[in-house]
């Protein structure tokens, strides 16, 4: 097992996109480390790099105590698990099992040995023998997990394996890796563009954008305490309102922001529905939808109507109807506010950062 | 839409037809007696008589033409396709200077008229003793097939997915160990479609054979075939037997193997 | 901003992909560019094997403007674009019937595609002397300075239409179907749909066959030297005949050379153009 470090990664592609601008990441030895960010942020070329498939243009790449920035992947001792599987179509399961382990010399006992386990720890002793054309998207993605498990390697590379599967199943194999972490206690880097999955699977979270690490921290820090704006948008579903701090007279400025330069966020679970004039500003209810366990609606500022768009979230017996007027009512200790210009988190003084 | 149908079937039934007439011809032509040839031969001949092939093994020993076609398009399809493919593979797949020059090159030779390079290549071949043997035909081959075979190879490597490879690499395998274990397998259906190309094209070339060699004893099917000499005029009863013979191999080999070889023509020509 | 500089695992792939290209690469060398570069030499100097006595003095342009001069050279050239043009044309034309035809599933497909691939697939020299032995009962034709060509397009069209049908096929398949369906809503008459929906798309197909066809028919040679010789006389003579003739028969290799020269310098122009309007796609997409 070993940690992983990007120490002020560059990528750049000869024809002049850079993928990657200084990217610094530390995961440390048996963490799972998720990397989520919208498609294009870089969070598979990081990957990539740390698989050897990509090199760096400047900047290490470090597995334990060992540059391998040149190294190739072949001499690295990652397993990496890709999103369309990448099984070999031409060999069956039990040598695709295989092919790792006997590429590195093993003896052919253990390569039965690990390749049998592995297959009774995912279930597929009676698929074996047949080809992966032959399985279904759940066997074939199980049997991607096994190659990379069988090698026992010091870091497990995950590329979005759950995004071709289907809603359910993506739940099921989900705990299945929360599980094999566990189990296996390795080092484990993911990357995926859903938020919640990356909520959900993370020890620690790294978000990204157009190359570079916004923030880095446990879920929940990351949720609660948005870096940056673009952060504060990007984790949590339906996504935070931005407002801008003038707009809403009663918001607790944090110390020496000014309400001209500072953009106020709320999530839409922080916010409450009242009787017009009670809450700290009106909203025109715009859409209702009903979501079984909870209602989302959608608001315009302003008890015109005419202020920027608002979500909120209200417990599913609430009655309210299109063009009504509410009062909102917000949640003080779960305000963000962002500096606008720069983007970055403002905190309020005595404030624990 | 139903006319439509019955048009589609019309046009195809006459073109089909159309094809079909001249081999219906030569066949027909290769089995009327010698004497019927003289004056315009009937459509079809009664009676229908072997005489011609029987005399193009027994006289004309045509099997010698045959062994010799067999060799040079075996040989040239063998080396083309292994050069080929390791060629091809670093193209479709290897990040190095130099890529698309090679691939302009290779562009370029295939459209060489052939005629350009012939009267050179008669005096390389001639200063080295190559002409009339073997490798003296089929490394002028090499000129022409090389470019089509990696052509068509470049085309299907490229449309096997990039991370079979990764994967492997990851899994501990070099480049060309995973060229070996993994790509080769999987790509032989275009390597087979490449080979059948390959070969179909040795078998049938004509202006180097009739350059590079001097006698019966290296002279390919078709320089064999367009020298048949008669005593006073063409053998024709004998040139369609020959013809009909050296058609054969090739229909079935086109008959046994037609999807790969539209496969290989098409991937290798038309645009994604 | 880091600059790209090639790294150490890149230089490694590198390595890699020249020791894969090398072979393939000095076959090309020493077969094909060498022997151009000769040819190109050989064209300024007067070689004549018929009279060795002379050497191979160096003459210049001397050969070029010979061949310029010569009438015959340009009856080759004009035969040659002639063909090329007459051909191609009922190549595309019959091409395209055969294959919107052939596009739908029906049984026995695969053997009608198979059928019309025989005669692509036979050598040429079998074809054109099927096609001699065809009309060499009929009066008039083989002898007749314009009659003679009809033999020589039909079979070449015989021969080459399968590999364009095929083609256009191809990219007939490409087409989504859901365009027609769009097109029939909307109002659109079979032609119409064809000219506006089919011909578009096949666009790319179409012209990937005419740079085949026209590649290949500018550089003819088997086909109407066991068809006509050239003949009735030079009546039926392309360019590449008569660059053998001057070259094997002639045994002028200085002349034949610059004769090659100019040949291979058309092609390279057709060439040229033709990537030119294809665009960058040919050497960065799938060739």
């Amino acid at each position: 097992m070993a940690s992983i470090r990007l120490e002020n990664v560059w990528k750049t592609y000869p024809n002049g996109h850079v993928a990657a601008r200084g990217v610094e990441l530390s995961i440390a030895d048996g963490e799972f480390m998720v990397l989520v960010g919208p498609s294009g942020c870089g969070k598979s070329t990081a990957l990539r790099m740390m698989a050897g498939l990509e090199t760096p243009t400047q900047g290490k790449v470090m597995i334990g105590e060992r540059d391998v920035t040149e190294v190739p992947p072949q001499e690295r001792d990652v397993a990496m698990v890709f999103q369309s599987y990448a099984l070999y179509p031409h060999m069956t399961v039990r040598d695709n099992l295989a092919f790792g382990l006997r590429m590195r010399g093993a003896v052919p006992a253990t390569i039965s040995q690990r390749v049998d386990a592995a297959a009774k720890a995912l279930g597929l002793e009676r698929v074996l023998d047949r080809k992966p054309g032959q399985l279904s998207g759940g066997q074939r993605q199980r049997v991607a997990l096994g190659r990379a498990i069988v090698r026992e390697p010091m870091v497990f590379l995950f590329d979005e394996p759950l995004s071709n599967l289907d809603a359910k199943l993506r739940l099921e194999t989900r705990a299945e890796l929360a599980r094999l972490h566990r189990r296996l206690a390795a080092t484990m880097v993911y990357v995926t563009h859903d938020q919640e999955e990356a909520l959900t699977l993370g020890s620690r979270v790294a978000v990204m954008s157009e190359g570079r690490v916004e923030q880095v921290g446990p879920p929940l820090e990351v949720y609660r305490r948005p870096a940056t704006i673009f952060v504060a948008t990007f984790v949590g579903s339906p996504a935070m309102n931005l407002l801008p701090a003038e707009l809403v007279p009663a918001a607790p400025l944090p110390g020496s922001a000014k309400a001209s330069g500072t953009t106020m966020g709320v999530r839409p679970h922080d916010l409450a529905v009242t009787s017009p004039g009670s809450g700290e500003v009106d909203a025109l209810v715009d859409v209702v939808e009903p979501r079984g366990s909870e209602l989302l609606l959608y608001l315009r500022l302003g008890a015109s109507g005419d202020g920027p768009e608002l979500r909120v979230i209200t417990p599913p017996d609430l009655e309210v109807a299109p063009d009504q007027v509410v009062g909102l009512r917000f949640d003080r200790a779960r305000l963000h506010f962002f500096d606008r210009e720069s983007g970055r988190r403002v905190e309020r003084p005595g404030t624990a950062p | 839409m139903r006319s439509q149908g019955r048009w589609a079937t019309l046009v195809m039934a006459a073109l089909v037809l159309g094809a079909a007439f001249p081999f219906f011809r030569a066949i027909a032509g290769s089995l009327t007696p010698e004497a019927q040839l003289f004056e315009g031969a009937p459509l079809w001949p009664s009676p229908a008589v072997l005489e011609h092939y029987r005399a193009l093994f027994a006289e004309r020993a045509f099997w010698l033409p045959i062994r010799n076609s067999l060799i040079v398009a075996g040989s040239t399809t063998l080396f083309c396709v292994t050069i080929g493919s390791l060629c091809a593979y670093a193209l479709a797949r290897l990040r190095f200077r130099g890529k698309t020059l090679l691939l302009g090159v290779i562009l370029a030779v295939s459209m060489f008229p052939q005629i350009a390079i012939v009267s050179p290549l008669f005096l390389l071949l001639r200063s080295v003793r190559l002409i009339n043997t073997y490798p003296g035909l089929v490394l002028p081959y090499l000129t022409f097939a090389m470019p089509l075979a990696v052509w068509l190879l470049v085309g299907y490597f490229r449309q096997l997915p990039a991370e079979l490879e990764e994967a492997a690499m990851v899994d501990g395998a070099s480049r060309l160990r995973a060229f070996r274990e993994v790509i080769v397998p999987l790509a032989l259906p275009g390597l087979a479609a490449t080979a059948i190309l390959t070969f179909v094209y040795s078998w049938n070339e004509f202006l180097f054979a009739l350059s590079f060699t001097l006698g019966p004893e290296r002279q390919t099917v078709p320089v064999a075939i367009a020298l048949f000499r008669g005593q006073y005029q063409v053998p024709w009863g004998q040139v369609l037997a020959a013809a009909i013979v050296a058609t054969a191999p090739v229909a079935l080999l086109v008959l046994a193997f037609q999807r790969r070889i539209v496969q290989g023509l098409t991937a290798g020509a038309v645009k994604g | 901003m880091p600059s790209v500089e090639p790294r150490g695992a890149e230089r490694r792939e590198a390595r890699l992909a020249y020791g894969m290209v090398a072979p393939a690469v000095a076959t090309i060398l020493l077969i094909a560019l060498f022997p151009l570069t000769w040819t190109v030499w050989e064209s300024l100097h007067l070689h004549d094997l018929r009279m060795p006595w002379l050497g191979q003095p160096f003459v210049g342009l001397e050969n070029y403007v010979e061949v310029l001069r010569e009438r015959r050279f340009w009856g080759a050239m004009a035969h040659t674009a002639w063909f090329a043009a007459a051909s191609v044309s009922l190549e595309l034309v019959l091409g395209c019937v055969l294959a919107l035809a052939m596009n739908r599933t029906f049984r026995g497909r695969a053997l009608v595609r198979a059928s019309i691939l025989i005669p692509w697939a036979i050598p040429t020299v079998v074809a054109a002397l099927v096609w001699r032995f065809m009309f060499e009962g009929l009066e008039g034709w083989l002898t007749d300075d314009l009659g003679a060509w009809l033999p020589v397009i039909l079979a070449d069209t015989w021969k080459e239409t399968p590999f364009v049908a095929l083609l256009l096929l191809a990219g007939l398949q490409g087409i989504d179907p859901a365009l027609y369906e769009a097109a029939r809503i909307d109002g659109a008459s079979p032609w119409r749909q064809f000219r506006y929906v089919t011909l578009p798309l096949l666009a790319p197909a179409i012209l990937v066959a005419l740079i085949f066809r026209t590649m290949n028919a500018f550089r003819v040679f088997d086909l109407i030297y066991v068809l006509t010789g050239g003949g009735p006389g030079t009546a039926t003579e392309p360019i590449a005949l008569y660059t053998f003739n001057s070259l094997m028969h002639n045994l002028r290799f200085g002349y034949g050379s610059a004769l090659s020269v100019l040949v291979f310098l058309v092609t390279f122009a057709l060439a040229l153009g033709y990537i030119r309007l294809l665009g960058r796609g040919l050497t960065e997409g799938r060739p």
